[in-house]
């Protein structure tokens, strides 16, 4: 069963309703003990990083998270909590994954936030069985997280290339949203709650 | 790379979808549930509803509706129409919507645009703008165009941008149900001028027009109602003719 980390950080009526179309069960986290009771845990999270940590530190969760030993999955702010630091709100992360989040820059003639359906470059990897190379996932997003040759599970082109998925050991993030990327975005969370712990 | 997206609109009045649909499976044309997991399923890139009561008679739009789509719809919607607060937009959020826009309340106090960015992010925060031709210049219109504001379109645009708007929904009142394309010149102005996603609207009658916009100007989505709603342009069509003008598009199989 899949823990949501349950932290205050955005909405997630859209992440519980596409695990109710996939017919998974889950439940809420919201102290250290409850845990226990899953077996995969799924951090969400939108709007601001700096804010989302602070939330997180808030409720006791922060300092756990790292120990854990079952496949958790970040997404989107959830997958940039992860990181060592983010350049919103100037703020430390978690660093379970060595790498900075940076904000997109403009001069790189792109819009932001970057905002819709991009294609992404896939290694080969548990979590995207069954999805094509280039498949196209929803993003919403003005940070990013740096490429990382070593952690990077798939990469997106928006001015430059980026980590639009990392993994270090149990722990993957998507910087894109599963939840909203039609049948592509629900394999990848069906994928994740097949993941061996 | 990143698509261009397709949007296809839909009117909500008392939670029911109204204006002529006729896809031919479709049990009920009214459900706006069944009709947006039935674009979904085209290959819709995102949908947006607009409560078209909602600024005539204060109607809010109704969470519960919001709250059905979000559990049966697998991309990403907006909700318009009646937004005056920040306590109207949490409550839509917290039902499911992934953006709200907002318009009227939006000009009438533009610091609106400014608390709803800091509380919800600009990403959740669609400035959607009626424009018409008034003695040549492009003025900023509410109450679907029936209103005439100070606001030039273009300053308009710029000031929502620096307020904290995260993407611009620009209408076209002159081209809206002509059929005869996008405002293209207009579209490419405000394209130049700022620098979050816009989406353009108005004017659509056939494919070439989404492939003149795309082509001509830096938007990066089109919005359409009748021509999906009636079937005269489904949307692998549309976007299988993109594809082959090297329009970045998402294709669903």
């Amino acid at each position: 069963m899949i823990g949501i980390v349950n932290y205050g950080a955005g909405n997630i009526f859209s992440l519980t309703s596409a695990l109710d179309r996939l017919k998974l069960n889950y439940g809420m986290i919201n102290t250290e003990s409850d845990f226990d009771q899953y077996s995969h845990i799924i951090i969400p999270g939108v709007g601001h990083a700096g804010a989302a940590m602070e939330k997180l530190q808030q409720s006791g969760l922060a300092d756990v998270i790292p120990l854990i030993t079952k496949p958790v999955l970040g997404i989107c702010v959830g997958m940039q909590l992860l990181t060592a630091h983010s350049q919103e709100g100037d703020a430390v992360l978690t660093n379970i994954i060595p790498v900075r989040t940076l904000l997109f820059d403009k001069k790189l003639g792109i819009k932001i936030p970057h905002m819709g359906w991009n294609n992404i470059e896939i290694k080969d990897n548990p979590l995207f069985a069954g999805i094509e190379d280039k498949t196209q996932f929803y993003f919403v997003h003005s940070y990013f997280i740096e490429y990382n040759p070593i952690f990077g599970i798939a990469t997106a082109d928006y001015g430059l290339k980026y980590a639009a998925a990392i993994q270090r050991d149990n722990f993957f993030g998507v910087q894109f949203h599963p939840e909203k990327s039609g049948q592509a975005g629900e394999r990848l969370l069906l994928n994740f709650s097949n993941l061996k712990s | 790379m990143l698509s261009k997206r397709i949007i296809p609109c839909l009117d909500v009045k008392d939670g029911r979808t109204v204006k002529g649909v006729n896809f031919v499976d479709l049990k009920d044309a009214g459900d706006p549930v069944e009709l947006a997991w039935q674009y979904a399923q085209q290959g819709a890139d995102e949908l947006v509803f607009l409560d078209i009561t909602a600024t005539h008679e204060r109607r809010k739009t109704m969470i519960e509706m919001v709250k059905s789509v979000a559990r049966q719809l697998n991309i990403p919607f907006t909700i318009g129409g009646g937004i005056t607060s920040i306590a109207d937009a949490d409550a839509l959020l917290s039902a499911g919507a992934d953006k709200i826009s907002i318009n009227s309340a939006a000009v009438k106090n533009p610091t609106l645009i400014e608390d709803l960015a800091k509380v919800f992010g600009v990403q959740f925060v669609v400035v959607a703008v009626d424009t018409k031709l008034v003695e040549q210049r492009n003025m900023v219109h509410l109450n679907g165009g029936r209103l005439l504001t100070e606001l030039e379109t273009l300053q308009w645009i710029k000031q929502a941008e620096s307020l904290g708007a995260g993407e611009i929904l620009l209408t076209s009142m002159d081209h809206d149900g002509t059929k005869q394309g996008f405002d293209c010149k207009l579209l490419d102005q405000v394209c130049k001028l700022i620098n979050i996603p816009v989406i353009a609207s108005g004017g659509a009658g056939k494919t070439e027009h989404f492939t003149e916009v795309f082509s001509t100007t830096g938007v990066d989505a089109a919005l359409a109602a009748s021509v999906f709603h009636f079937g005269e342009i489904t949307i692998p069509d549309l976007k299988t003719e993109l594809n082959k003008h090297h329009i970045p598009v998402r294709l669903c199989k």
